[in-house]
């Protein structure tokens, strides 16, 4: 009996450490791989090299995470980016303005969009999807007005340190990512708001009645997810070195493979955002270590559409029901 | 004789729906069949339209035996049944309800003209005008129904049975259905009308059978009976359950005043609560008391009236603002409205109060696991860790939890909609013992069940609710389930 007990045990460990750490796992194993296929793979420099290439991923991912949980979706991510990458291009250089003021208006028009997004979402009741989708359309088409199609640049010196400057080591890039994600973690699991995220996620209805005001979690989630897209885009803009409409161009997309490959449920009230750093590193090393090993373009695309099915469907099995 | 159940017994884990049943349903009657809330109706229903196997009985249509239907053979049998919910299809038109998977068709493409036509002579059977042409999204619930009933007509059905089916209609609606039901009855059609509404018990069958507590209590022509014998024969029991007892602590302060409130289905609603009382609300299911529970909460936005709490008028917009003047409301639905099933107890407990117990943003997990730790022991959670997800939790526990959650935000008055609905005996009297101390301390219980045993077992007075509006006040001593039924189905 206490054998059976105790092996039923360590399968339950095996099962629940599977569980917990399981896209860790899957990250483990993508490195294992790449290393031993290309000895250019586990290298310092390259490893950072990912990191810096996934960064403006990580930043967007925690806000549209945020979203995940709301049981929502942020097409508009795409576009705050660009628009984000062609206003701050347009004021510093046609307008002469500082970075940090042509950042920082920059930065607010992205969080306005993003309220305006959930303000939209949460009064008239329009799904998200929808709401986000047309706005995607407005501003991906008023940063064409901005600037007629055609790249700007020639930006000032000192606006190039956000995207390509290091701190000892670590790609200032890197840093920022590190800070978001931080960030986002305290909010979910220390702040009283991310628990509401969860709460409003799970059952509407029932955070409702337990005195949640859930508009203002819309409006709150939405304008991160703005904020943070901004912030992608303002480092996009400083390592490209130039403003450009199509920077942002399906980055949704992206941003929306990495958080549920790190297991944010789209259905909402589940994830967590150290899952989505992994989700995040994945699509990373999947990228960097299919070029290194010279894997054309397109091929890429079908691993990594492969690899998004087969977590998800590993994820809905573990979580469907016995029926 | 077209039906005969001999001995129908249906047993579910811990329940006994269906006790040694027996009812003859004669051809060609509008047979109708009435109890309380929970006294087997449906299950009854459902052995003779095939959705419940009996564990022990024989079901017998026009002379053939079975031991249990299927939904199938039912159907070929030609029993029809009318829900609530209407199985149509808004987005097609009422021809193509009727006919609606046994479409006419000419070689492969539907024939809309024969099922117009078609359809419009099954309605000018029954001197019904419904366009057969029309969405059936356009309807009033009233002809929905009656195009419901029109496609069971259409597929022979030769018993029908329809429950409750006047409860969502208006009067005139409701003129409408009895008129069909007369000329169904003409026609030879059988018919099992299960109903609330007393008035057109007498008005419609011939003859009524009364269920309680899963048995049948009694088959009466309707003729020999009257509305005081019927109600009697519905709830006549003793309390048979203990509600255990409370020191008198009923202040002359009063706590609510609420008045000539309107809004959310209801209408000049005039009530008061005193301090260290438990107001019930009784009536039948739609009501309005629930709604009545939402308007106080900020659910539902009032439209007319005054709403004073504690001598400050109060105008809750969500419920947010209501929590904040000292109301709470433990909700009907326990696993959609009340527990977030995804989060831990201790998540759950701390939901109402986290802005509470918040320093720059920032929860006071110490603050928190100490709230959730009294409450834990205060009123007896069991389970072997805060941090376990309420899901994993009997309904009893859950319930608890979510008082528990009630309790944090320490209201001045504590509404409970169904505190006991699918929760076993001990937790019961658990959440009872909790109601007599939160009135004890000086707080206001208002107390909404269908439980008419539950209501009078708890409350120092009884408001009945007819129709949104109350209809009936009744104190203590004055307590009966006769005269409380009379209220709460008066037409």
């Amino acid at each position: 009996m206490e054998t059976t007990a105790s092996s039923k045990n360590t399968g339950n460990v095996v099962a629940a450490i599977a569980k917990r750490f399981g896209i860790y796992i899957v990250l483990l194993v993508l490195v294992i791989f790449f290393s031993i296929a290309s000895e250019n793979f586990f290298v310092g420099s390259n490893l950072l090299n990912v990191a810096r290439q996934v960064s403006m991923l990580g930043i967007a991912a925690v806000g549209f995470a945020f979203v995940l949980l709301l049981g929502g979706i942020d097409l508009s991510v795409g576009s705050v980016i660009t628009l984000v990458n062609i206003v701050t291009a347009w004021l510093m250089v046609n307008s002469g303005w500082n970075p940090v003021l042509a950042v920082f208006v920059a930065l607010s028009i992205s969080a306005a969009i993003g309220f305006a997004n959930g303000w939209i979402i949460a009064n008239i009741q329009m799904p998200s999807i929808i709401v986000t989708l047309a706005m995607m359309i407005i501003i991906e088409g008023v940063a064409y007005l901005i600037c007629k199609g055609l790249p700007i640049y020639g930006f000032p010196k000192s606006f190039a340190v956000i995207g390509q400057g290091y701190l000892g080591p670590i790609p200032i890039p890197v840093i920022i990512m590190i800070a978001v994600m931080a960030l986002g973690m305290f909010i979910l699991n220390k702040t009283y708001f991310g628990r509401y995220f969860y709460a409003v996620g799970g059952n509407e209805e029932a955070a409702k009645l337990s005195g949640i005001n859930v508009k203002n979690v819309k409006y709150l989630v939405y304008t991160l997810s703005g904020f943070f897209a901004g912030v992608a885009g303002i480092v996009i803009l400083s390592r490209t070195n130039s403003g450009q409409v199509l920077s942002g161009k399906g980055f949704e997309f992206d941003v929306l493979t990495a958080c549920v490959l790190g297991g944010v449920s789209v259905a909402g009230g589940h994830g967590k955002i150290s899952n989505v750093l992994a989700g995040v590193l994945i699509l990373g090393v999947l990228s960097n270590g299919l070029v290194l090993l010279d894997i054309s373009q397109f091929v890429q695309m079908v691993i990594k559409g492969t690899v998004l099915m087969l977590a998800v469907a590993v994820d809905c099995l573990q979580h469907r029901k016995p029926s | 004789m077209f039906l005969h159940l001999k001995n129908i017994t249906k047993r579910y884990p811990g329940v006994v729906a269906l006790s040694d049943v027996s009812l003859d349903v004669i051809e060609g009657e509008v047979h109708a069949l009435v109890g309380e809330n929970g006294a087997g109706k449906s299950t009854l229903i459902k052995t003779c339209t095939g959705a419940v196997t009996p564990n022990e009985g024989t079901i017998v249509v026009q002379g053939q035996e079975f031991a249990s239907l299927t939904p199938k053979s039912s159907e070929q049998l030609g029993i029809a049944v009318i829900y609530q919910e209407f199985n149509l299809v808004d987005e097609l038109s009422v021809a193509e309800n009727v006919f609606l998977g046994r479409a006419i068709r000419k070689g492969i493409v539907i024939d809309k003209k024969a099922m117009q036509e078609q359809a419009a002579e099954i309605f000018r059977q029954f001197d019904i005008t419904i366009d057969p042409c029309e969405l059936v999204a356009n309807l009033t619930i009233g002809y929905q129904q009656l195009v419901e009933i029109a496609k069971a007509v259409s597929q022979n059905a030769r018993m029908l049975i329809m429950d409750e089916p006047s409860a969502p209609l208006t009067q005139a609606e409701a003129e409408a259905l009895y008129a069909m039901v007369d000329k169904l009855k003409a026609s030879g059609v059988t018919i099992l009308y299960i109903s609330h509404r007393m008035d057109e018990i007498f008005r419609l069958s011939d003859r009524v059978t009364v269920m309680r507590d899963g048995q049948k209590v009694k088959t009466m022509d309707t003729g020999d009976t009257n509305l005081d014998d019927l109600v009697r024969l519905m709830v006549g029991r003793e309390l048979t359950e203990t509600y255990p007892a409370r020191k008198h602590c009923i202040s002359d302060e009063v706590l609510l005043n609420v008045e000539n409130l309107s809004g959310n289905g209801l209408h000049d609603i005039n009530l008061q609560i005193r301090k260290g009382e438990v107001l019930g609300l009784a009536g039948l299911i739609g009501a309005g008391r629930t709604e009545l529970a939402e308007l106080l909460f900020g659910v539902h936005p009032k439209t007319g009236g005054r709403v004073v709490l504690n001598g400050n008028d109060i105008h809750p917009k969500i419920p947010k603002d209501a929590i904040a003047c000292g109301i709470a409301l433990v909700p009907e639905d326990r696993k959609k409205q009340g527990a977030l099933l995804e989060i831990d107890i201790r998540g759950n407990i701390s939901m109402a109060i986290l802005e509470r117990i918040s320093r720059f943003f920032t929860v006071n997990e110490k603050e928190e696991q100490r709230i959730a730790d009294y409450y834990k022991d205060a009123i007896r959670i069991k389970t072997p860790t805060l941090r376990q997800k309420i899901k994993n939790l009997s309904g009893g526990n859950q319930q608890k939890v979510i008082i528990a959650k009630w309790l944090a935000t320490e209201p001045t008055l504590v509404i409970f909609d169904e505190p006991t609905r699918g929760i076993d005996v001990g937790a019961k009297s658990e959440i009872y013992a909790l109601v007599n101390s939160l009135v004890e301390s000086g707080k206001a219980v208002l107390i909404i069940s269908s439980e008419m045993e539950e209501v009078m077992g708890m409350s120092d007075r009884i408001l009945v609710l007819h129709e949104g509006r109350i209809t009936g006040e009744l104190e203590r001593k004055d307590f009966c389930q006769e005269t409380i039924m009379g209220f709460a189905s008066r037409t």
